[in-house]
């Protein structure tokens, strides 16, 4: 498999968010703007390329029963280092992200990749698998935030199209439920087209 | 009384799996029976409960005089993974139905992001219920992580018990599974968003 099909098999046939499923919670919690979805997408991505070139390299070195922790700790790390840059350069999205910043460590993405391709992959290709997934993650949460924030405020990345307020719902709570739920159907009738 | 708006505050207004999206995995996986997410609410409730008082005395007597509260991300992590462990084998030994049937749910509990979530919460975000804004005490971070367990039981039964409903329904191809899930949350959460002003 060459570099560019393991890219692209994250965002397609393996998307984290509307294929796999993984790693909800950031996902309906930050995708309240296109731009809050992006930030977050990047962040993970970051996260999941560091975490997944230290995982290929340490995995031979770690003894079977301990991996699961030995992942987590490398991923936590990471977390850790990615939440004190965002600190330190971008405040005003770290303020907006909160809480889902430190829980990046625990997201489900980050665990199934190092244990399902890193550990038993070269580094090079484990980078380029981070990549791919972590791009499907981004766009995934950017299509999201995108389709939430036109929804409820008539605007995308602050660009406002329409005058008017737009369905609050979609910014809240709720919106983020409903509006995943139709994303993903879209998402499965355009790729079982294709297919 | 300030236990009380913790407790009605978490449970219906700032409900932690409808508002405030901690904790969804385990929200879509264990929900399709009321009897597992029983279960699953009580190892939740259990797990949160040990594992906020935890973290709360590694934080304020370990990170803290040494200075080091930048690994409480790592550190927590670490003790709730363990935490997880301890209560698995517990259970296998003392109720073999239930670990049956929560299968691979409870070690994913070791990465839930409402355990950590809470966790982090209650020593980094102030709070105020009726009175000033000020990071939580032992007592009251208890008191959050009880409340928030329950909320997440209150949802999780509720939502179970609509799924029993919908897998008995006609729904369209495309939407089989979890996207009719989600719509279905999605109308839930509208349903919570009426506690909202409460307090």
């Amino acid at each position: 498999m060459n570099k560019l099909q393991i890219i692209t098999k994250g965002i397609i046939k393996e998307n984290p968010v509307f294929v796999l499923l993984l790693g909800m919670c950031p996902v309906l919690g930050t995708s309240s703007s296109a731009i809050n979805g992006l930030g977050m997408g990047v962040a993970t991505m970051m996260v999941l390329i560091m975490s997944n070139a230290v995982v290929s390299i340490v995995a031979g070195a770690i003894p079977n029963q301990v991996r699961i922790p030995a992942y987590i700790v490398v991923i936590a790390g990471f977390t850790t280092v990615v939440q004190l840059m965002m600190q330190a350069y971008t405040p005003g999205l770290y303020a907006t992200l909160g809480i889902f910043i430190p829980l990046i460590a625990v997201n489900c993405v980050l665990l199934a990749r190092a244990e399902a391709y890193a550990s038993k992959n070269s580094v090079l290709n484990s980078v380029f698998d981070g990549l791919g997934i972590g791009l499907g993650f981004t766009l995934a949460l950017t299509a999201l935030g995108a389709v939430r924030e036109l929804l409820g405020s008539m605007s995308v990345f602050g660009y406002k199209f329409a005058s008017g307020d737009g369905m609050l719902v979609f910014i809240l709570a709720p919106g983020a439920f409903i509006a995943l739920g139709y994303l993903i159907v879209i998402f499965n009738k355009l790729t079982k087209i294709k297919a | 009384m300030e236990y009380i708006i913790i407790i009605i505050s978490a449970v219906f207004v700032n409900n932690i799996l409808l508002a405030q999206f901690l904790g969804v995995c385990p929200f879509f996986g264990a929900s399709n029976k009321v009897e597992t997410a029983i279960g699953m609410a009580g190892a939740v409730t259990f797990v949160m409960t040990l594992a906020t008082l935890i973290t709360w005395l590694l934080f304020y007597y370990v990170l803290v005089p040494l200075q080091i509260e930048f690994m409480q991300t790592v550190g927590f992590i670490l003790i709730i993974a363990s935490l997880v462990q301890m209560v698995e084998i517990i259970l296998k030994k003392i109720s073999p139905s239930l670990y049956r049937a929560l299968g691979i749910f409870l070690p994913l509990m070791a990465t839930n992001c409402a355990i950590v979530g809470v966790a982090i919460l209650v020593v980094t975000k102030e709070f105020s219920f009726g009175g000033a804004a000020h990071l939580l005490n032992l007592p009251e971070s208890i008191a959050f992580a009880v409340a928030n367990a329950l909320g997440f039981g209150v949802a999780l039964v509720i939502f179970a018990g609509l799924r029993e409903q919908l897998a008995l329904s006609d729904v369209p191809k495309a939407f089989r599974g979890i996207p009719i899930a989600l719509v279905t949350a999605g109308i839930l959460s509208l349903a919570f968003m009426g506690f909202s002003g409460l307090v």
